[in-house]
């Protein structure tokens, strides 16, 4: 009756789809066994692992000492000796800030650390934030250098370890970040003397590497000072660290500025907005968004450039670190010592990473590609 | 006063003596209340903050010292940590009041560098160190070693220069860092190890995996005697400096210690010792201080001998004995300008 060959008369059940492409084995196929190089990688891979991970997971927890142990116990180990942080942790963690007074460094850097995490929220930007840092950053000061209600006084030669690592760190972002904002528009601008001021220091400090500033900062100045007369220290150290990361930054955020169209400028111009309103409304929240990665780029740098201060004698994380495995008794453990710093300085940079990541998601909601 | 800056840096730039401030430095201490010393910022066994973060060392106790006759408290002291390069500027800018940081006594940073040394608190030089296994009893059967060497510093000038006056040849592995320098020796990277004396046997005592394996040649190829300095034009801190470090030596020359310096100044018959300590004389008063400047540095800090055991000596992981360091009148160098 029908001329066609073939009908369909019922619709037929789905198949399991074949076994080796789902689930376990189907993801292993497509993940690491697609063809017949990827196979080899797979298993070269997998070789290196077997080889290397056991050996260092019994070195770092297994055979390693933990807690308050003696030297002579490490020496008998085979694994790592964390000994030396627990008897070190003090001096590490906070220089030769004197002992007993170690809890005002522990809440210094909770203040630090608030202030910091109160900021990162978008709510809170709001002009009242700059008087929180204000408060902020004098509680810090004073609890650290006392002198008051039974406080002793401290003077900052003695501050060292974290607070100051993260001091540097924090003030020289907090400062170099507006500064480096006017020496963007400065290059920018028309009035060819702020320009070439702006232009000649920009293309100094970014001339020359930091410990050069350093350097200079801490034996020519001293020198050109009369007897008796010094700048402190630290004061030295952190103008070096601003002047430096603020000439890195105002180029990109000038990168950001070259990224605005012509008709913003002119836009904002037309409704009547003055030089200062039409940057700080149209221009520079446009420009910034654009520049995010690049300028937590260039704040992580600056956070473990702080670190170069120990060529100056600061006893920052690094040196206090140093400091703190030359002991005879337990310098041969230095690579713990090493270990324990890293793992504080990661985890303070991806912090920072992952906070750039949260606010270009926030930003970038109409330019994201997936 | 900024002229007078700018003069003193290209005094200091052009390896001239700075100027004359007769003085000047007892009464800035005095009206501070602390003296400010450059220490080294950890070197084990001359300055190095322990666990707590105070400050030990033999570099350290001289300034204790100074404190206790200056200041009358050893405890007074401002510690201005300094790097190599930082040493001589913070002395010349006034940043310190003494540098007692193991700084070598050479003619050219005596003559240039608007300092004078005062006197030797620790006299060193370079050795080397050689695996016992090795056969070697000295340097000089070395020819064609491959030597461990830490980079840019004048031990690496020093080896250099022995083996070639020896007409000997070396293979130098140079490293960056003391930590890398170390471990390569103790790998076996190279068959010796130099640096200076006291530091090698620090090395031997604490790092090495079991220090009878190894032994320090009795060659000293450089003399590098350290001590303390201060700037140029103040003779009156000069002095105080250089008598108090005699003061810890003559102690430990006449048996004042610690432990007994109450009961000699109240007993003892012997006029040297009742100089010391004030009981007789107007040794103090000459210096600019009073007359019990020397019993305060005794009680508070000890003698020579006490400062020099609690810091490297043998009971100490640095671990050396005093040899050169030891009293003129056992066999040493040491040897104090009579206090009379």
């Amino acid at each position: 009756m029908s001329d066609r060959a073939y009908v369909a008369e019922r619709i037929l059940p789905d198949e399991e789809p074949p076994a080796a492409s789902i689930g376990f084995v189907g993801w292993l196929r497509a993940n690491l066994f697609d063809g017949f190089w990827n196979s080899m990688l797979t298993v070269a891979a997998a070789l290196i692992l077997i080889r290397f991970v056991p050996p260092l997971v019994d070195w770092l927890f297994l055979d390693a000492v933990w807690g308050d142990a003696p030297p002579d116990a490490c020496r008998e180990a085979a694994g790592a000796c964390w000994a030396v942080i627990w008897e070190k942790h003090r001096l590490i963690l906070f220089g030769r800030y004197p002992y007993q007074e170690h809890w005002r460094p522990v809440l210094g850097m909770a203040i630090l650390i608030t202030l910091v995490g109160f900021s990162c929220n978008r709510a809170n930007w709001r002009a009242w934030l700059v008087g929180a840092w204000a408060l902020g950053l004098a509680a810090f000061f004073a609890l650290m250098w006392g002198g008051f209600f039974g406080l002793t006084f401290v003077p900052n030669v003695l501050w060292g370890g974290l607070p100051l690592t993260l001091l540097l760190a924090i003030i020289g972002i907090v400062v170099a970040f507006p500064v480096s904002m006017l020496l963007a528009l400065g290059r920018r601008s028309h009035m060819p003397v702020i320009r070439a001021i702006c232009v000649c220091y920009i293309e100094l400090i970014r001339g020359v590497p930091l410990i050069s500033l350093l350097f200079m900062a801490s034996f020519m100045l001293p020198l050109f000072m009369p007897t008796g007369v010094n700048i402190d220290a630290m004061l030295r150290a952190q103008i070096a660290i601003i002047m430096f990361s603020s000439a890195y930054l105002a180029e990109v955020i000038r990168g950001g500025l070259q990224a605005i169209p012509r008709g913003q400028f002119e836009a904002a111009e037309a409704i009547g907005l003055g030089y200062w309103k039409m940057q700080r409304l149209v221009i520079l929240p446009q420009a910034i968004r654009l520049v995010i990665p690049p300028i937590v780029n260039t704040f992580i740098g600056l956070f473990k450039d702080t670190s170069l201060v120990a060529i100056v004698s600061l006893t920052d994380l690094l040196l206090a670190t140093r400091q703190a495995v030359s002991d005879p008794l337990w310098r041969a453990y230095f690579v713990e010592g090493y270990i324990f710093i890293a793992i504080i300085y990661f985890c303070f940079c991806y912090f920072m990473s992952k906070y750039s990541q949260y606010l270009e998601r926030q930003f970038y909601t109409g330019q994201t590609r997936n | 006063m900024r002229l007078t800056g700018l003069a003193v840096a290209a005094a200091a730039l052009l390896g001239v003596s700075g100027p004359a401030m007769a003085g000047a430095t007892l009464d800035a201490v005095k009206e501070r209340g602390a003296v400010r010393c450059g220490v080294n910022s950890g070197l084990a066994g001359f300055s190095i903050a322990d666990s707590q973060g105070r400050w030990t060392g033999l570099d350290v106790d001289v300034c204790r010292a100074i404190a206790a006759a200056v200041v009358e408290d050893a405890e007074k002291v401002e510690w201005v940590p300094l790097s190599a390069q930082q040493r001589f500027t913070a002395l010349q800018s006034g940043e310190v009041d003494v540098l007692s940081r193991n700084t070598t006594w050479t003619l050219t940073r005596d003559a240039s560098l608007g300092l004078h040394f005062t006197v030797i608190t620790f006299y060193d030089g370079q050795g080397f160190m050689v695996p016992a296994n090795l056969g070697v009893d000295s340097a000089k059967d070395l020819s064609g070693a491959e030597v461990c060497v830490q980079s840019g510093t004048t031990t690496e000038l020093n080896l250099a220069d022995y083996f070639r006056a020896n007409g000997m040849e070396f293979k130098p592995v140079v490293f960056e860092s003391f930590e890398e320098s170390k471990t390569a020796f103790f790998n076996g990277r190279c068959q010796v190890y130099t640096t200076d004396r006291s530091g090698l046997a620090s090395l031997r005592a604490s790092d090495a995996p079991n220090p009878k394996d190894y032994v320090i040649l009795p060659e000293a190829i450089s003399k590098e005697p350290l001590g303390p300095a201060v700037r140029r034009g103040d003779d009156e801190w000069f002095s105080i400096v250089k008598w108090v470090i005699y003061a810890t030596i003559e102690a430990e020359e006449y048996g004042v210690t610690q432990a007994n310096v109450d009961e000699l100044k109240a007993n003892s018959e012997n006029p040297v010792v009742q100089r010391l300590l004030g009981v007789s004389g107007e040794m103090g008063k000459l210096l600019g201080l009073d007359n019990e400047w020397a019993y305060r540095v005794i009680k508070q800090v000890g003698n020579y001998g006490e400062i020099y055991d609690r810091n490297v000596g043998p009971d100490t992981p640095i671990g050396l004995d005093r040899g050169m360091n030891d009293l003129w009148t056992r066999g040493g160098l040491m040897y104090a300008m009579p206090i009379r």
